[in-house]
């Protein structure tokens, strides 16, 4: 018996069945389709979560005062002042993992522009900043390491600043603002970014150089933060272990002693991000899988079926010489065939459902080879998983019983 | 032995068949012994419970004896495998049915290849060429491509004998093949048989039917699984007279 023959004996069967082989395979069908489809919008949701870190500075590392104890007791990271000056130029002058830093003071207040007024933050930074945090700047020019040193009265708005201080569209640059008391006149104005992946609104926000906050708006000695891009995401770890280093030796801890500083960086939060989304993305892939299962099984249902009602066929296939091997290929060949055309199906099915997944709900999608790969896979084993035991049961019919069953 | 140069057949010899019914055992076949020359067209009778049905499988090698031997062709079927079997089935026999057992929505000459389908060392060029000739020997050369289900149960029956003749056996067996028609259409399914034996083949007609043994060449006859008359009968009466004497059925 050679499998040519053998395949042509099972598509025959299987043409002679067409209605009852189409709706076996729709368990199929659905199952694939669906597995691809879940994997396609939990990955799309993975990447589009990645790409707006990224989009914040996938590389970026951030420097808290903390986790400082005082009598035995934690104090919060507000009322730190372990971070100095000092520090920013130690970790500039010497990181050798770091690209950019840049200190950070800021202070929430009401902005005044003529009647208009609007609460922001005003955020004390260095040009760095701009790197670090990916701001591009839209109109206008980033102050200079001059107005640094004068800590001139200079800004820079973000778009929801302008709008709320310009809301008849005039050109803000060259305009003076007041922050609380302090005019500040505008030199720029920043591209529009958008909310983040939090939901904050990421152009609520006034930029200044870090010297005019600390001296003329909240007259402390300290920086609040700092932040930093490391040359590249994956020297990250070791941008961290160099800034550690570095604060640990600026600020004579011993060794027992615990960091008075925390760094955080954009990876702990994008992994965070990644496991909130992968959890989701094996949520649906588990419904999927399942929906798989029950497709599975009406195959095997409807080969047990098909077996009962072929008992006299099988018989005469018998007794005109067709080894048990013989028939047992044949119901197996048919249950792979229904099971891997379901999965062609679903597999075009799955892509189309994706793309219009994207097309009309806007949700990010991406399909994934792997999950092609996986779900056809799935459906030929489980063609064969549960054809093997109907099929079993055809090849170990007696023929003289088969022959005559009514 | 030599009798002539006559081929047997098929040779059994004390032959038994016991089957376990709860706790009982039934004698199907009780030490039966006979020798089939190439060449004879044997009727085989017997009421329900003769032991005619069980005789036909050991026969047809779907069975396999308790006891005695059976040479089919010269070969001993008692020691082989269940794939052995299915083998020589394929190759040495063919089966007529009562019921036909045609595949339904399969056109004739698909029906008439089927036993060549499990021979893998027929071509599919041989094997249509085969299908065709075994279904102009039983006169429905214009009927290759007709489905199962659009034919009559003489034209069914036909297409059956023709699926039997396929692979050239060496005895073809028929189970009650006139059971399920009409007289008229059963008499031109046995002048085919006797056309058929015209030509040389073997055949072995199972039936219940003493009626048919006047057609036949031979008749045994069993009873409670022994075999209780054996006789030749030399001047088989045709069926083709009786056929054309036959009124033509048309209301």
């Amino acid at each position: 018996m050679n499998f040519g023959n053998l395949l042509k004996i099972a598509l025959k069967a299987l043409n002679n069945n067409k209605l009852r082989c189409f709706l076996t395979m729709l368990g199929i069908i659905i199952g694939v389709a669906s597995v691809i489809t879940m994997l396609a919008i939990g990955q799309g949701s993975k990447n589009s979560i990645k790409a707006q870190i990224s989009e914040m500075g996938s590389n970026m590392i951030m420097i808290h005062p903390g986790n400082m104890q005082r009598g035995g007791v934690r104090q919060s990271a507000d009322d730190m002042q372990t971070l100095q000056v000092e520090d920013y130029q130690t970790i500039l002058e010497q990181a050798k993992y770091i690209s950019a830093v840049s200190p950070s003071v800021n202070s929430a207040g009401q902005f005044i522009n003529g009647n208009n007024n609007y609460p922001s933050t005003i955020y004390g930074i260095t040009p760095d900043y701009l790197d670090i945090r990916k701001v591009k700047i839209q109109d206008g020019i980033m102050f200079s390491e001059q107005d640094i040193k004068s800590a001139a009265k200079v800004c820079l708005l973000g778009k929801t600043v302008i709008d709320n201080l310009f809301p008849n569209g005039e050109d803000p640059v060259g305009r003076v603002v007041r922050f609380n008391k302090i005019p500040f006149t505008v030199i720029g104005t920043l591209e529009p970014k958008g909310t983040n992946s939090m939901g904050m609104d990421q152009d609520d926000v006034v930029l200044a150089p870090y010297t005019t906050i600390m001296k003329r708006v909240l007259a402390i000695d300290y920086i609040q933060s700092l932040f930093a891009s490391a040359k590249d995401e994956s020297l990250t770890d070791q941008a961290i272990d160099e800034v550690t280093g570095i604060l640990r030796a600026n600020h004579k801890l011993k060794d027992n002693a615990d960091d008075d500083f925390t760094i955080r960086s954009q990876q702990e939060l994008s992994q965070m991000m990644n496991s909130t989304s992968d959890m989701m993305t094996m949520l649906l892939a588990c419904i999927a899988g399942i929906s798989l299962l029950v497709g599975g099984i009406g195959i095997m249902n409807i080969m047990y079926v098909s077996v009962t009602e072929r008992t006299r066929e099988i018989g005469l296939r018998m007794s005109i010489g067709a080894r048990g091997v013989d028939i047992l290929s044949q119901f197996l060949i048919e249950a792979i065939i229904i099971s891997v055309t379901g999965g062609i199906i679903g597999v075009i099915i799955g892509t189309i459902a994706s793309w219009l997944v994207n097309a009309i709900a806007h949700w990010p999608v991406a399909i994934q080879i792997y999950s092609v790969i996986l779900s056809f896979a799935v459906c030929t084993v489980t063609g064969i998983f549960f054809g093997w035991y109907p099929a079993q049961k055809a090849a170990n019919l007696d023929p003289i019983e088969a022959i005559r069953y009514e | 032995m030599e009798q002539k140069t006559l081929r047997q057949i098929i040779k059994v010899e004390h032959l038994r068949r016991d089957f376990m019914v709860g706790s009982e055992k039934v004698h199907a076949l009780r030490d039966v012994s006979f020798t089939i020359n190439q060449g004879e067209f044997v009727t085989i009778m017997g009421t329900s419970g003769s032991g005619k049905s069980t005789l036909l499988n050991l026969l047809g090698c779907l069975d396999t004896p308790t006891s005695g031997q059976y040479l089919l062709d010269g070969v001993p079927v008692q020691s082989m495998s269940k794939n052995e079997r299915a083998i020589t089935r394929n190759r040495k026999i063919g089966f007529v049915f009562q019921n036909y057992n045609l595949l339904p929505k399969t056109t004739s000459i698909e029906n008439v290849e089927l036993p060549l389908l499990y021979n893998s060392t027929v071509s599919s060029i041989e094997r249509r060429k085969h299908a065709i000739k075994a279904l102009e020997a039983v006169g429905l050369s214009d009927r290759l491509y007709h489905k199962s289900n659009q034919m009559s149960g003489g034209q069914q029956q036909r297409v059956a004998i023709a699926r039997a003749l396929v692979n050239d056996p060496v005895i073809v067996l028929a189970d009650e093949a006139t059971g399920n028609l009409d007289t008229r259409t059963s008499f031109s399914i046995l002048v085919l048989f006797q056309q058929l034996h015209a030509r040389g083949r073997t055949i072995i007609f199972v039936t219940h039917n003493p009626e048919l043994a006047a057609y036949s060449s031979r008749n045994i006859v069993l009873r409670d699984g022994k075999i209780v008359s054996d006789t030749v009968n030399n001047s088989p009466q045709s069926a083709l007279e009786i056929y054309k004497s036959l009124p033509v059925d048309n209301d």
